[in-house]
């Protein structure tokens, strides 16, 4: 019989240690994730001394304790948030039935293409990211990165735990191809386009956690409304930990603003770029750039799939609870602009057709929110400059929009001038040379490249000047 | 229009109760007359049986004096299946019946009515020979009744015809099998056939023995004479079977809180889902209308027809076994040493209900999944219970004790409609792997090796078992019953076609379409106005 510990290997709220299934999955998958991480995860003080926050439960006191851990060390968890006595389910068809504890037959392979494609998403990140801390611009950041690292690895646990506990053999199958494809293999890339694009350069990681990782927030928070409730109350925790994520990518950004208009400032001809920073403009092609990306992850503006979801269950909307009154959507319509005849023309479309936009205009919202605190720091810094996100047709590679060209006012353009636009609009490749060409790190304790702002304070109340990466070992 | 909800059907009788046929015996000779009342049909005051027309009491009657004949009357070696009315000898199944019918109805009633006819067919080939003595016209369901017996005799009056009118008058199809038959059985030219079939008033006697529709005929004064006379021809080429008669007693069918249940056979149902519980033997074998063999195979068929007709509601069939394998084994081997022996029909007459039982789960339109868990007894005869299912789901335990082990049985005794073994149908394009598989007859087959062997769709350990059969029943129960009726009917019977695979897969599968056709069942629809004064209107568009 085994003799481990589980409760104190894995630190979990799922009974692992009861749980026969789940300990005999975990116990050829655990040993093929520690291969994965090593193999691709962190490649940059892999084994030194991180200052980092680790869940050992879901209480208050519990869901956040500091300390230096080794990254192959990390006790990577399995929680879910509390269960509600009487959780009834929150969207579709059978609103106002009770949850569901197991998965029903009629919905298993919706519900595992659902949990596997947002799993594949975890580890995507960490690999792209795997190369980072070799360019760090404080040990700040590099310790935020290992944080982000280590918690998109604990949620593909999370989901790798549904995956196991709730879908039987063809799970467990599933659990393992989340661990052998790679995000930009040829052969056997990650699910989603945006998660096998390299990400090499510190203005794309920060762009990443706060553009793409906020797609996860709201892809989870619609989970969380889900009639399956281990995979709502996992969601549920997960996002307490996506907070952390965004808040990297929203101040990383905004530290990066901030400078660029200090550097604006300062030099006589008011260029960022002759002083060593990144300019606003580089800033605002990234904002472009990324903001379209993620808004495709969203999926076509009109999807049968989603509508179907949403009837069965399966999805709700974000706050779905909180915010709506009517949670079948059978009758309503939402507005919708499409192209039609060479014309953008207002339509009406059947909300139940319309679920992935309805989500992708809550994050649009979200994001134009972080925009205005963004705004804000120029302002504080007396720059004239105002950053936007362009229009949500822009630069679309998915959905209704793809195929058609709009200027980032959301204004159809044909291609021609979009394409002599584009330069001013989108990175260009040497917009991405230069900006790794500032890539170096600075590892000294409070120390700061010059293209990136100080952070107000530090991590639970440590000095900015905190050794949060020990660099010796 | 609202369906008519039809009582349930019971499909026990007996001759003492048979109102609409007259079984007599005279040596080795039988008659089995039809003589429909046609103020008795199944549904009290709904229709009436005109002109020799029948339902599916008559139906249900035919099948059991068939039977009888075989089991009570093993001496009989010709029948003669003729018409208690003069000028007409049957019309077929009853118009307003159909007309009135459910969909499901109708399509079950094809079935039975099919597989009645079926089993008329081997009643000929296993020795006791039918000759249709067509009295007078045989129209529709009544002449195909006729094409399913070995010999037919028509009178010769001036009057009397054989006809299939139903794509003329109808506008559907001739049911219970005639167009199959006309082409591979009669072996009627192709164009001959399609002049038959949509000449409504048919051919009389002598066009029809042109046209090989009949075997003979006999004018009027010489009809009774002249049958006789064939019917002992007839007999005295067949050989005489050897063994004391079986009487058939009724099935000890009892109900349960959620189903009911016989003695070897236990049906709950459970929303769409009705769990069979198979029990072996318990008793060592006699031979009697008790013994295991025998008793449960009655029970196994009238459970399934009854899942058929009178709950519709059932998608999906899960059978578990219960029973020690040794004693199924000793129950095969004691009828393969019957049939060896050559002195008693019994044993050829039970291995012929055991397969043809089979058959009738192969033709069940509902999913069927077999789960082999501990203390199983799917073994010989019982091993193709597994084979006939849509997927089977064995229990992996730690030591290998659930186990199957294949018989000789398996590759040969049971054939499906298509001629094949269910294993050889199993594996298409794997004659080694078949001939692997026999190699492994008798050894002991664990979960995993029959797993790898092909002989079951998963094998599961006990940490998976309960929650992937629990997934596996729930998502079936989602699926569209239409779709996977036709789904499952397409994936059962690889491989080539024989008649009665036609006229299930084809002949039947038309129908069932055009019975759900306006041109048929539309207001205006041929089958609809059958004996108004209108005429159809029909929608001309083809594909």
């Amino acid at each position: 019989m085994s003799h481990v510990d589980y409760n104190e290997r894995i630190p979990n709220n799922v009974n692992l240690s009861s749980d026969k299934r789940l300990q005999r999955a975990l116990e050829t998958w655990q040993p093929a994730f520690l291969d994965w991480w090593g193999g691709v995860g962190p490649q940059v003080f892999a084994k030194n001394d991180v200052y980092l926050r680790t869940a050992v439960s879901t209480d208050a006191g519990g869901w956040a304790q500091f300390g230096y851990v080794k990254m192959p060390e990390y006790r990577w968890g399995i929680f879910l948030a509390d269960r509600e006595e009487g959780r009834v389910i929150p969207a579709g068809d059978e609103a106002g039935k009770p949850v569901w504890q197991e998965v029903p037959g009629e919905h298993r392979n919706a519900l595992k293409r659902i949990i596997v494609v947002q799993a594949d998403t975890e580890p995507a990140s960490v690999e792209q990211q795997r190369w980072l801390a070799a360019t760090a611009p404080s040990l700040y950041d590099c310790r935020n990165l290992f944080q982000v690292n280590v918690e998109e690895a604990r949620h593909l646990w999370a989901m790798v735990y549904l995956l196991q506990a709730y879908f039987g053999r063809d799970g467990r199958d599933e659990a393992d191809a989340l661990l052998q494809r790679r995000s930009g293999d040829a052969d056997s890339p990650r699910i989603l386009d945006a998660f096998n694009q390299p990400c090499d350069d510190w203005l794309t990681f920060f762009a990443f956690t706060c553009f793409t990782d906020r797609d996860g927030k709201y892809q989870l928070g619609s989970l969380a409304e889900s009639a399956f409730d281990p995979l709502s109350r996992s969601c549920r925790f997960m996002l307490t930990e996506e907070a952390h994520h965004l808040f990297v990518g929203e101040t990383g950004m905004e530290r990066v603003i901030r400078r660029a208009a200090q550097l604006e400032a300062k030099d006589p001809n008011g260029d960022a770029r002759a002083q060593g920073g990144i300019d606003l403009l580089t800033i605002q092609k990234w904002i472009n750039y990324w903001f379209a990306y993620c808004l495709d992850l969203f999926g076509s503006e009109l999807s049968t799939n989603a509508g179907d979801w949403f009837a069965a269950g399966l999805k709700g909307r974000w706050r779905e609870a909180l915010d709506y009154t009517d949670h079948q959507a059978k009758e309503g319509h939402r507005s919708l602009m499409q192209v039609v005849d060479g014309r953008l023309v207002e339509t009406s479309v059947p909300l139940r057709a319309a679920m992935n936009e309805t989500l992708r205009q809550d994050y649009a919202k979200d994001l134009e929110r972080v925009c205005a605190v963004w705004n804000r720091a120029l302002e504080e810094e007396g720059s004239a400059v105002r950053l936007r996100l362009p229009s949500t047709r822009f630069f679309r590679r998915q959905g209704i929009y793809a195929g058609a060209h709009f200027t980032p006012e959301g204004a159809l353009i044909d291609a021609a001038s979009f394409a002599a636009l584009h330069d001013q609009w989108l990175p260009t490749e040497a917009d991405r040379a230069y900006v790794r060409s500032l890539m170096k790190p600075v590892y000294g304790p409070g120390e700061m490249a010059n293209w990136i702002a100080p952070p107000r304070r530090g991590i639970n109340r440590q000095g900015v000047d905190f050794a949060y990466v020990r660099t010796d070992g | 229009m609202a369906e008519y909800d039809y009582p349930p059907v019971d499909f026990e009788t007996h001759p003492s109760r048979y109102k609409h046929w007259d079984l007599s015996v005279d040596g080795d000779i039988a008659r089995l007359t039809m003589h429909i009342k046609d103020d008795q049909p199944m549904w009290p005051g709904k229709y009436e049986l005109k002109l020799n027309s029948y339902d599916l009491s008559v139906d249900i009657e035919l099948n059991d004096a068939i039977n009888r004949l075989r089991w009570e009357h093993p001496q009989v070696r010709a029948v003669v299946v003729s018409g208690a009315y003069d000028k007409v000898f049957c019309a077929g199944a009853n118009i307003r019946m159909l007309g009135m019918a459910p969909h499901a109805f109708k399509v079950n009633f094809c079935k039975y009515t099919n597989e009645t006819r079926g089993m008329l067919e081997e009643s000929s080939a296993a020795g006791q020979v039918f000759i249709a003595a067509l009295n007078g016209t045989a129209s529709g369901g009544g002449y195909e009744l006729a094409l399913a017996c070995d010999q037919i005799l028509l009178i010769d009056d001036g009057n009397a015809a054989v006809s299939l009118p139903e794509v003329p008058l109808l506008g559907v199809l001739p049911g219970t099998g005639g167009l199959t038959r006309l082409t591979d059985k009669r072996k009627v030219r192709r164009d001959v056939a399609d002049v038959f079939c949509t000449k409504a008033e048919g051919f009389r006697a002598k066009d029809a023995k042109r046209m090989r529709l009949i075997d003979q005929s006999f004018p009027r004064s010489q009809w009774q004479s002249g049958v006789a006379a064939f019917a002992r021809a007839t007999a005295d080429k067949q050989a005489q079977r050897a063994g004391a008669p079986l009487a058939l007693p009724p099935l000890q069918r009892t109900a349960t809180k959620s189903g009911w249940q016989y003695p070897s056979v236990h049906v709950e149902i459970d929303g769409r889902v009705a769990n069979l519980r198979l029990f072996g033997p318990t008793a060592a074998p006699s031979r009697d209308a008790q013994t295991w063999a025998m008793r449960f195979f009655r029970e196994l068929e009238d459970a399934l027809l009854r899942l058929r007709l009178n709950h519709l509601e059932v998608g999906l069939i899960v059978i578990r076994s219960e029973g020690d394998p040794a004693a199924v084994l000793a129950a095969d081997a004691w009828v393969d040493a019957g049939i060896a022996a050559g002195d008693d029909f019994y044993f050829a007459e039970l291995r012929r209900l055991q397969a043809r039982v089979l058959r009738k789960l192969d033709n069940m339109a509902k999913s069927v999944f077999t789960l082999v868990e501990a203390g199983h007894c799917f073994v010989g005869s019982l091993t193709e219970v597994i084979f006939a299912s849509d997927r089977a789901y064995m229990f992996q335990d730690d030591d290998g004790e659930n186990a199957l082990q294949l018989s000789a049985l398996n590759f040969g005794a049971f054939t499906m409609a298509n001629d094949q073994t269910r294993v050889a149908a199993r594996f298409p394009g794997e004659p080694a792997h078949v001939e692997a598989l026999r190699a492994q007859i008798g050894a002991t087959i664990d979960a995993e090796q029959a797993m790898e062997l092909g002989l079951v769709t998963a094998s599961l350990d006990e940490i998976d078992y309960d929650d992937e059969v629990r997934i596996a029943i729930e998502e079936r129960s989602s699926l569209s019953p239409d779709a996977l009726t036709g789904m499952e009917q397409n994936l059962r019977f690889g491989g080539g076609e024989t008649t009665e695979t036609k006229i299930y897969g084809r002949l039947t599968a038309w129908q069932n379409w055009i019975f759900q056709r306006p041109n048929a069942v539309g207001d205006r629809g041929a089958l609809s106005l059958y004996g108004h004064p209108e005429r159809p209107v029909f929608d001309y568009r083809r594909t």
